[in-house]
């Protein structure tokens, strides 16, 4: 698979003020990539940059091997591309079926095609049968469900969604949070601006922290490794003197002992270093309950990368 | 630039317009009154039967003016509407990210306004004539509409003036995020015309087939002038960034 959206030193200048600057990432096919920042960070840019709304300062990017600066090319990319800005921004003088209908049009599906999606994916996200209400009428949740269909009506390769679940009700950003993953199970490539680093965690194969420029790029457990490194932790009956040394015997320089009755150990690969360190307790007179691994929370790891990069210690 | 495309957004708007009943109303209220009170004003006043055939004849025919401006008018209840209520509601950025060129959507949107403001003053003149004709037939021995002027007046001026109200008002709706406010703004577009009429009433200048023709020129003039500016207006990133 390759590279569905590619960007090297994506910058983009509104007078004096620099919105987004330098950013270089790409985004593999089918993949859910997420993308945090604090608000003004210039997430939004980035996704209207990428889907061709606003044009860039320097820098360059593809979308599907095409580049953004192709005038020819724009509208090709708009039409792989799928977009749920933040504001739903649904016509609500007209019907979700009339709503969907009118944007199909805009995008050239064909007539077959156009009812057949419209049908397929109002019945996915259980709004068929109030299809030919006003969508005025509608709850934010609904509004959100037919924007999320009116996105992908089209049948488009990348997905961007900027805030799906924002202002949603916990079943209602469940039913989203499911649908993107069925988005990912069809191999589609999604692109997640988010605050909500529960759910990036979640759905996100990948997460890019921003903050005007990229802080940081990886998985959600390559985040929490590059800051904290990896730690096991071994919950004891009572953490004694002789385990903790028993385990820095095997090389552990860094362990703590927390509570009184666990030991923490940093290690490398837990896979392969756990065994010993297991076994070495055990020998040492240890009564091991049981081992986990102590993982920061995403949050954890997003307050430390922005703080970082706001100049905080 | 393809006229389909563009077709579809005004179709669109057309469909929403059904819903806004104060779009109706104008479209409706307006000429209703212009066609039928105007030459009632004249008829039933008492003047009109003091007054030589050529004088009630040279006034009703200058009403004519009325719906040129009846035209400009128009267009910025509904044009106004057409972008500024897309600000509002926030529907314009799922719009500029269809594979629709800015040009397809300028035109699109222009013709959700041209349309009916168009429509609307053909039906009003028609009214206004048909009136004027059945009370003066018999008076005068001869109809007076349709003449020179009002040929000139329905296939130049009145389109002409439509458009040139429809471009005010994509440029009045980029500086602007209120609908009242870009119709008022709007309205000062009819201030010109509200003058012609004024002078040739006053009769400084002749409201026959010629001096129309010039107003159109006129008009064509300053139709090209703001066509240029509103396409570079309505530019999605100008529309995204810089519109207020």
């Amino acid at each position: 698979m390759g590279a569905a959206i590619e960007s090297e030193g994506l910058t983009k200048r509104f007078g004096g003020t620099t919105a987004v600057s330098g950013l270089t990432f790409s985004v593999e096919e089918g993949e859910v990539f997420g993308f945090l920042g604090p608000n003004g960070a210039g997430k939004t840019t980035t996704v209207r940059m990428l889907a061709c709304l606003v044009s860039k300062t320097s820098g360059r990017a593809t979308i599907c091997g095409r580049s953004i600066d192709d005038k020819r090319e724009q509208p090709e990319i708009r039409r792989s591309v799928g977009l749920l800005p933040e504001n739903v921004g649904l016509y609500e003088e007209l019907s979700a079926y009339a709503n969907l209908d009118f944007f199909g049009k805009m995008y050239d599906c064909p007539d077959a095609k156009r009812r057949e999606g419209m049908e397929r994916l109002l019945k996915a996200l259980g709004v068929w049968e109030r299809r030919d209400q006003l969508t005025g009428t509608f709850s934010k949740g609904m509004k959100q469900k037919v924007a999320i269909a009116r996105a992908l009506l089209h049948d488009p390769q990348v997905v961007f969604l900027d805030e799906p679940t924002a202002n949603l009700d916990p079943e209602s950003a469940k039913t989203t949070r499911d649908f993107i993953l069925e988005l990912k199970k069809e191999g589609r490539t999604v692109f997640l601006n988010t605050h909500n680093l529960d759910e990036a965690q979640r759905l996100c194969d990948r997460i890019a922290i921003l903050k005007t420029s990229l802080v940081a790029v990886g998985s959600p457990g390559e985040l929490r490794a590059s800051l904290w490194g990896r730690k096991t932790v071994l919950h004891l009956v009572k953490a004694t003197q002789a385990a903790a040394a028993a385990v820095r015997g095997l090389g552990f320089e860094k362990v703590a002992e927390v509570g009184g009755d666990r030991l923490v150990v940093d290690v490398a690969d837990p896979d392969a270093d756990n065994p010993a360190i297991v076994e070495a307790v055990v020998r040492a007179g240890g009564e091991v309950r049981f081992v986990t691994e102590l993982r920061p929370t995403l949050e954890d790891v997003y307050l430390r990368l922005v703080r970082k990069a706001e100049g905080a210690p | 630039m393809r006229l389909s495309k563009a077709w579809i957004l005004t179709r669109k708007e057309f469909a929403v317009f059904r819903r806004k009943k104060y779009i109706l109303y104008s479209l409706i209220a307006l000429p209703l009154l212009l066609s039928l009170l105007l030459p009632a004003t004249v008829f039933f006043s008492g003047a009109a039967s003091e007054m030589s055939r050529a004088e009630l004849g040279q006034i009703l025919s200058s009403e004519v003016m009325i719906f040129v401006m009846l035209a400009a008018i128009l267009p910025t209840v509904i044009g106004a509407y057409s972008i500024i209520g897309e600000k509002v509601e926030k529907s314009l950025e799922p719009l500029l990210a269809t594979p629709a060129t800015d040009g397809e959507l300028l035109l699109g949107k222009s013709l959700a306004a041209f349309v009916p403001s168009v429509g609307a003053t053909y039906a009003a003149i028609a009214l206004f004539t048909g009136f004027v004709d059945a009370n003066t037939s018999s008076r005068f021995g001869y109809v007076l509409f349709p003449d020179w002027s009002t040929a000139v007046v329905v296939f130049l001026t009145v389109p002409l003036a439509c458009l040139f109200s429809v471009q005010f008002s994509v440029i009045v709706s980029s500086r602007v995020n209120d609908i009242r406010a870009a119709q008022q703004l709007g309205g000062l577009v009819v201030i010109p015309l509200v003058g012609i009429y004024a002078v040739a009433e006053a009769g400084v200048v002749s409201l026959d087939p010629f001096g129309l023709l010039v107003i159109s020129a006129i008009l064509l003039a300053a139709d090209a002038a703001l066509t240029v500016l509103s396409r570079r207006t309505f530019r999605r990133e100008e529309i995204l960034t810089r519109w207020k």
